[in-house]
């Protein structure tokens, strides 16, 4: 484009009549979610970024985002879309907000340059160039919003499947349940070892009866876990290995040979008591 | 009726959704508990093998019918470097990596069917059937 826009100077001329042409655009539209956003709060976003919107043209035109002048513009528009990503908004309503801004820069263009059409198209094509602009980079901060919920859900996920209780005087036990894939099987063996130097515990019991399957790799976490208790002093019982599991153990070849397994927690207590010299004896009556 | 499902096995998230759409046919041709984790074990461990020693690739799992019998196919494809000797690398405990060396073998010992095929520079495919 080698002629010089005029938009700046427009966006600062009629700043007022766009932004009630563009509430308007919002309310009217699906995107507004009374459920999710106020109307108070969303015109309260919409006169910022408008402000922001008209300063950033203003030092350094609508070529580019990318320029300095445009930082503000792109941190409260990232703000906004990761907000609208962690309140539940669907993509396209959030891009909704950036997108309905189009249709009043396209009435106020079309309206000041009806006598020249050159001009008119060439200005529509730069509010459109820079709008989507706009829009995509929206796209792009709203799913690294999705992305660090889901993220935070996982590590949450994360912590809470691994607790390791402590049984009894020197006897903890780590329940597991769920898939062990490496990233949690990882957790798991770090807090089982973290717990058993702060108990100075000298029996675990590894319950796996919410374990559905166990494959090699599964079973190579869990060797290596025993191993490395064993190195601390302590030693490990594997309980809850349901019938299912046992038989696919065996044919896939894989032995817990030197491992105590027992097959439920009850049976995995009692031995435990026994190792660190207590007794469970009935009240006589 | 024959159902098949293509999936692609790239990382070990799909590794998971190998396993829960193989969990879900299982269950749907009716294979006993047992049946169903031995299967879903056998996919499990070739998906790994397609993630880690194929560079990726993509599993096929199909309801078949023959003689009146019904069973699920598992095909796991992969692009990647292939296998020098099939016979080595069929023996228990023995791996190129890290792992315990018994994938391949367990599969096998775990369905019904093992069919296995590559070649260095061809990429591997391995095609398992377990008959309920």
């Amino acid at each position: 484009m080698s002629t010089k826009s005029n938009l700046p100077g427009l966006v600062r001329r009629y700043e007022k009549e766009i932004f009630k042409d563009w509430m308007k655009e919002q309310l009217a539209d699906f995107s507004l979610r009374a459920d999710l956003i106020s109307e108070t709060e969303l015109r309260g976003q919409s006169a910022q970024f408008l402000e922001t919107f008209r300063e950033a043209l203003e030092a350094d035109g609508p070529a580019s985002i990318k320029g300095r002048s445009w930082d503000e513009l792109r941190t409260s528009l990232e703000e906004i879309s990761k907000s609208r990503a962690r309140l539940g908004f669907s993509p396209s309503e959030t891009a909704t907000f950036v997108f309905s801004l189009k249709q009043p820069l396209f009435a106020l263009v079309q309206k000041e340059y009806e006598s020249d059409p050159k001009v008119l198209s060439a200005e529509l094509w730069t509010i459109n160039l820079l709008i989507d602009k706009l829009g995509i980079f929206t796209m792009e901060c709203f799913h690294k919003g999705r992305e660090e919920v889901i993220k935070r859900q996982q590590d949450e996920m994360l912590e809470l499947s691994t607790p390791v209780v402590k049984i009894w005087d020197q006897i903890l036990a780590l329940p597991l349940i769920g898939t062990l894939d490496s990233a949690r099987t990882q957790v798991v063996m770090e807090s089982l070892l973290q717990e058993i130097v702060q108990t100075s515990s000298m029996v675990a019991i590894i319950d796996i009866t919410g374990v559905p399957m166990v494959d090699t790799l599964v079973a190579q976490h869990l060797i290596k876990t025993v191993s490395a208790a064993r190195l601390m002093g302590a030693e490990c019982i594997i309980s809850g290995i349901r019938p299912q599991i046992a038989q696919t153990m065996v044919h896939l070849g894989v032995t817990f040979s030197d491992i105590a397994t027992k097959a439920t927690l009850a049976d995995a207590i009692r031995s435990a008591f026994a190792a660190v010299g207590c007794r469970v004896v009935r009240r006589e009556k | 009726m024959t159902r098949h499902e293509k999936i692609e096995v790239r990382s070990s998230d799909d590794v998971v959704k190998v396993r829960q759409r193989v969990r879900a046919l299982a269950v749907e041709a009716g294979f006993s508990l047992v049946d169903q984790t031995k299967i879903i074990t056998a996919a499990s461990e070739l998906a790994r093998n397609t993630v880690n020693y194929g560079g990726g690739g993509h599993a096929i799992v199909s309801l078949v019918k023959s003689n009146g019998r019904t069973g699920l196919r598992l095909v796991f494809e992969d692009r990647g470097p292939g296998i020098t000797d099939i016979e080595l690398a069929m023996q228990d405990g023995y791996s190129t990596g890290a792992g315990l060396g018994l994938g391949l073998s367990g599969s096998r010992r775990l369905m019904h069917e093992f069919e296995i095929d590559s070649a260095p520079g061809q990429g591997t495919k391995v095609t398992v059937t377990r008959w309920r």
